[in-house]
């Protein structure tokens, strides 16, 4: 179990990588989009980025706007 | 009627269309639809990990549609930049509507961190589509950084007060050599129709019709209003006079 921040809320996760934390929340994968510690994780890299201990996740995806 | 091109892009609807505000995916799907738009905007947020599933884009059909994602919620260019590239990385193509809001009463557009932005896309190879206020000098200079279009604004965003900045979009209209697309404000089909007879290549609308008691209805209306305006301008409007001109002749009366 590690201790990251998903979207600015402290969370808990024994996913290994990006992809299966998407895949652990539920997330329709369609336009997502995801950044850890401040840098951009490419679409090819969700399943090779490991996640560790401190990081500071931010998944985005696009809804209603102008 | 002759066709909208944007960046080598050819559309056959002079109206883009805001998906915000609506009451469900539905309503905006039907909005969508009946507003004749092949251009329609999203914009990016965090997941809400209450709501994972919820997917816009399953009522979007990107073969009929081009998804202009914003980079609304940025307050400075690095922001704005990182949302672009965020989009991009997300699968919602090249194309962004660059837009930085410092500050929340009037949603009026930094036009310093906008340019500054503006040219690090273009850069990137972004088709770049930004939001101003009307200023004619700023237009002529994102254009030159190389900007898709310009976006001015008729009146603060949501505002529904229409084209209040006339005077200066006529200018920007004139000099610009790059589509001018009046965003935000247009709250009546009328406001629409009154920016295409100025002889803006489009017009991007949200509020009016998410908002509308029936957008759907709305939506038809715009696309209405938007090619009538279209088509006086290329008719030509006659012009104004300080006086009456008599329309029957002034000969031959029956006395």
């Amino acid at each position: 179990m590690k201790k990251i921040t998903i979207n600015g809320q402290a969370a808990d996760t024994t996913s290994e990588t990006i992809a299966a934390l998407i895949r652990e929340l539920g997330i329709a994968p369609a336009g997502v989009a995801v950044a850890v510690n401040e840098e951009i994780v490419p679409r090819t890299e969700h399943g090779n980025r490991i996640l560790n201990e401190g990081d500071v996740v931010e998944i985005i995806k696009p809804i209603g706007g102008g | 009627m002759n066709k909208l091109i944007i960046a080598g892009k050819e559309f056959g609807s002079r109206l883009l269309l805001g998906t915000g505000k609506f009451s469900s995916h539905e309503v905006m799907r039907d909005a969508i639809k009946s507003s004749g738009s092949e251009i329609v905007t999203v914009a990016l947020r965090r997941v809400d990990l209450a709501a994972p599933e919820n997917d816009i884009l399953s009522f979007i059909d990107r073969s009929k549609y081009l998804l202009l994602p914003n980079t609304s919620g940025s307050r400075n260019a690095k922001e704005a930049v990182m949302q672009a590239r965020l989009s991009r990385e997300a699968g919602l193509g090249n194309w962004v509507k660059l837009e930085v809001v410092p500050e929340p009463n009037y949603l009026l557009p930094d036009p310093v961190e906008t340019l500054e932005a503006a040219k690090i896309l273009v850069k990137e190879g972004f088709v770049v589509l930004p939001y101003i206020n009307a200023d004619p000098i700023l237009a002529k200079k994102l254009e030159d950084a190389g900007t898709a279009t310009v976006m001015p604004l008729g009146s603060p965003i949501g505002s529904n007060r229409g084209l209040k900045t006339r005077d200066s979009i006529r200018i920007i209209i004139e000099q610009s050599n790059v589509p001018v697309v009046v965003d935000a404000g247009l709250g009546a089909p009328s406001h629409a129709a009154e920016s295409m007879e100025l002889g803006a290549d489009a017009v991007l609308v949200n509020t009016a019709i998410a908002t509308a008691a029936d957008p759907a209805q709305m939506a038809a209306a715009f696309r209405q209003g938007v090619e009538a305006g279209r088509r006086a301008f290329l008719a030509g409007c006659a012009p104004k006079k300080e006086k009456a001109e008599a329309s029957s002749p002034l000969t031959g009366f029956i006395r």
